[in-house]
């Protein structure tokens, strides 16, 4: 271990762990160093990616059409409301109970989690288009599918990548706990402690903390560059403008 | 192979009438198979009941600190709006960090139990809540308060008597959110040592009754809160009950 | 209108259950903690078996000292940690339980720091997982390995108490079909059909040299896949037909219920895991002579049988680890 990541004692250590392999502490094999989090991560972003986009591919036209009709406000919403009060772990757990384990089980199970924000988000979006703007396209000629196409989805895009946002941070976060189903993910180094030490179990969630950071970051950049405008505003300085979409973006305005 | 290793008796000898049957026939019981067993449920339900207590005080604790302290910085927020980019920026990283991931990384520092669960607890319930109180706060229009000033009303006075008043349903929103959160993480603090319904959810992960009731009573908890707020807020605002929900 | 009514069914729900809560919080106070049904209905006068060793003897001089028993986080343990504690409190001891800490590093770690002051340790675990033994160098009888494991345990200031007649191995588990179809006996005869064969283990075994890592270097086999799952789920994977081996403990009830064949580790990779209660050095010179004497009798009776069954009582029959200990020690007289 160098000296100046010493000073930080465990966490020193930890970080020294992502970079450097060692001796597992169970002996006979090593473990850690930029190999193995590279592979860990590449798995654990594929699971992520599996599930954001199974959810996607459900929740994203469902979330639209409802929104386009104006219709089952109540469903889209409850779904989110109870979706945040299932707890990720029995949710695991349920699906191992009675579907078994491997990488599809998991990505079902992650995608499950990941529905009840970006189909609020788009439902939300799309009804918050302005009615006058649908009313002008009708008159102008455009057919349902138009203003779906043309009109509701660019304007409900920020809501809907924010909804995508807190999906993607969500999924990162619990599939920490998909090795205990048969996909080795960065949550084996925080499962099988025995094998990786205390320092392995910290250098990994701390991988998952900054995994789950810049994907806030990012996707929040995303959203920002897909939000027209005149709606961004600069943080803080105006009473609505970003601060406002943001809230909506996470899907937090309900009642 | 050494004796004493190689002639361990898998089942024989021992026991003395303590072993049970469980070969014939009858062993086939819904219990065994982990199934979802109404009487079973109706008859150990009890067992539920202290960790259902652990989880409620878990995470009333964390939204009553959670609220004091995000109520406050929105309070702060409000008049000097500088305030509110760091705040959120500051508390959007705390939300983001995933909650396992976060009581692994207390561990070293505030070690195993009731603390490091609710630190971890209160620093997702920030955002949310903070969020909300500084947006109701702003939506109340600003033709009122220029009339409640009008009216002779001070700063504070506008603050407690007209803003706040009017931003109850927002704020309660933003706690309802933050209640259903808490109820679902608190389900991890066990691997912190702190209990709740994920000790005996992760006990046995196999018996489908087991995961239902644990499970349930979560969700449960989360519509009682969610109800519970939601109730007191009708309470202080009655002008809203009128328009429907 | 519907919203109501649903709102209506849930208070009523919820109602429901705050007054069954409410009940069993009062039986809860009562402390009736034996709750004795039909088989200790009757009155005191029966003593089941005094015949081993006699009841533990309650020394009022033990009240002001307090022990905490910890315990790792799977059945076994928590059982183990109850039998402890309930013949601990037996003895007159003040005693607090915290049976659910994680895995050996947790546990060795709250132990150390003075949390609790004893938990049930397994003797080949700590001679792999705390004091870095290698395989080639393990002990194969129980009692050397009990021995360098006080030793090694004693220069960490805490004291291992003798261990239980049972070992609870790891053990390479197939189903009686597939042993037949392979003529599988040893787990060198897995050898010629490994390829074909998927193996199931917790996350850790992958890399644990007292599992998959064990079976590639000792054995050279090479399974044709290693799916991780919990730890729970080692059974049923096997009994499910998911897995065509898996890696089980010795004392598992399902072994016995679902007829699994264990494979006999003729190249002798697993050390011996008889269970051995190691105490602070601290709180065993405070806690007097009563602490070993105790420990020691209860131990007397766990054999792999015994053991086998607390966990079925736990597994299959759903009963709580405080549930099966008290049974336990009262069934072998240890308590009345």
């Amino acid at each position: 271990m160098s000296t100046p990541l010493a000073i930080l004692g465990i966490f020193g250590d930890a970080i020294d762990f992502i970079f450097n392999a060692r001796e597992a502490r169970t002996g006979g094999a090593e473990v850690g160093g930029l190999g193995e989090f590279a592979s860990l991560t590449g798995k654990h972003l594929l699971v992520t990616v599996a599930a954001v986009g199974l959810a996607s591919l459900v929740a994203l036209p469902l979330g639209l059409y409802l929104g386009h009709k104006r219709r089952g406000g109540f469903l889209a919403v409850s779904v989110s409301n109870v979706g945040r009060a299932v707890p990720s772990l029995v949710l695991i757990a349920l699906f191992i109970a009675f579907l078994g384990v491997g990488f599809a089980n998991v990505a079902l199970a992650l995608a499950l989690l990941a529905i009840p924000p970006i189909l609020t988000n788009a439902y939300v979006g799309v009804t918050q288009v302005d009615r006058d703007v649908i009313d002008a396209a009708v008159g102008q000629g455009l057919t349902d599918g138009q203003v779906m196409r043309q009109i509701e989805l660019p304007l409900a895009l920020p809501l809907i990548f924010g909804g995508l946002r807190t999906s993607v941070v969500n999924v990162i976060a619990t599939a920490t706990i998909a090795p205990i189903a048969g996909v080795v993910t960065l949550g084996d180094p925080i499962i099988s402690q025995s094998v990786y030490g205390d320092a392995g179990k910290l250098a990994a969630a701390i991988v998952v903390a900054l995994l789950a950071v810049v994907a806030e970051v990012g996707l929040g950049a995303a959203q920002r560059a897909v939000t027209p405008a005149p709606l961004r505003g600069t943080p803080g300085a105006t009473r609505r403008g970003r601060f406002f979409v943001k809230t909506a973006g996470k899907g937090l305005s309900t009642s | 192979m050494s004796g004493a290793l190689g002639s361990i008796p898998l089942l024989a000898q021992g026991g003395e009438g303590f072993v049970r049957n469980r070969e014939s026939g009858s062993g086939a019981s819904c219990v065994s198979d982990d199934g979802v067993c109404p009487a079973w449920i109706v008859d150990h339900f009890d067992r539920y009941m202290e960790p259902l207590g652990r989880h409620v005080l878990l995470t009333v604790v964390a939204l009553a600190i959670g609220f004091s302290i995000s109520f406050t910085l929105a309070l702060l927020a409000h008049r000097r709006r500088w305030l509110i980019a760091p705040v959120v920026q500051l508390t959007g990283i705390l939300y983001t960090i995933p909650s396992l991931a976060l009581f692994f990384l207390l561990l070293p520092i505030t070690g195993r139990g009731f603390l490091t669960a609710e630190i971890a607890l209160v620093s997702y319930t920030l955002l949310i809540i903070f969020r909300n109180v500084v947006t109701g706060l702003d939506g109340v229009p600003s033709d009122v308060v220029d009339a409640a000033r009008g009216m002779g009303l001070n700063d504070r006075q506008v603050l407690w008597r007209v803003e706040i008043p009017l931003a109850l349903p927002e704020i309660a929103a933003g706690l309802r959110i933050a209640a259903t959160t808490t109820v679902g993480l608190a389900s991890l603090a066990f691997f912190a040592g702190a209990g709740g319904l994920g000790d005996p959810i992760y006990a046995d992960l196999n018996f489908k009754s087991n995961v239902l009731v644990a499970g349930g009573l979560c969700v449960l908890l989360a519509i009682a809160l969610d109800l519970l707020v939601l109730a007191v807020q009708r309470l202080l605002t009655p002008w809203t009950r009128a328009v429907p929900a | 209108m519907k919203q109501r009514h649903l709102r209506l069914l849930l208070v009523l729900a919820l109602v429901a259950l705050a007054a069954v809560g409410l009940t069993a919080c009062g039986s809860d106070d009562s402390k009736s903690d034996s709750t004795s049904t039909a088989d200790g209905a009757s009155t005191e006068t029966t003593t089941t078996a005094s015949d081993a060793g006699g009841a533990i003897v309650s020394n009022a001089a033990n009240g002001k000292v307090t022990l905490t028993i910890g315990s790792k986080n799977f059945t076994e343990q928590k059982v183990l940690g109850e039998i402890y504690a309930q013949a601990l409190q037996a003895a007159g001891y003040t005693v607090k339980k915290q049976l659910n800490l994680g895995d050996e590093q947790t546990a060795l770690k709250t132990l150390k720091q003075g949390d609790i002051d004893a938990y049930p340790e397994y003797t080949g675990t700590a001679l792999l997982s705390f004091f870095g033994v290698k395989t080639d160098a393990l002990p194969h009888d129980p009692a050397a390995a009990y021995d360098e494991v006080k030793a090694d345990f004693a220069k960490q200031d805490l004291v291992a108490l003798p261990p239980t007649p049972f070992t609870s191995s790891n053990e390479v588990a197939v189903t009686q079909a597939t042993a037949a179809k392979y003529g599988l006996k040893n787990i060198s005869d897995l050898a010629k059909v490994a390829d074909q064969l998927t193996l199931y283990g917790s996350p850790e075994c992958r890399q644990r040299l007292d599992c998959l890592l064990g079976l590639q270097k000792t054995y050279g086999l090479k399974f044709k896949k290693f799916v991780p799952v919990d730890l729970s789920q080692r059974s049923k994977v096997l009994s499910g037909g998911q897995a065509d081996v898996s890696i089980v403990f010795t004392t598992d009830p399902q072994n016995k219920r679902d007829k699994f064949v264990l494979l006999k580790d003729d190249k002798g990779m697993f050390p011996p895991y008889n269970s051995t209660l190691v105490v602070r050095k601290a709180s065993f010179d405070k806690a007097g002579p009563d602490l070993a004497t105790t420990i020691e009798a209860v131990n007397a009776k766990l054999d792999a049988a015994v053991v086998q069954e607390l966990n079925a009582r736990i597994d299959l029959d759903k009963e709580t680890p405080e549930q099966a200990a008290g049974e336990y020690l009262k069934q072998f007289g240890f308590v009345k």
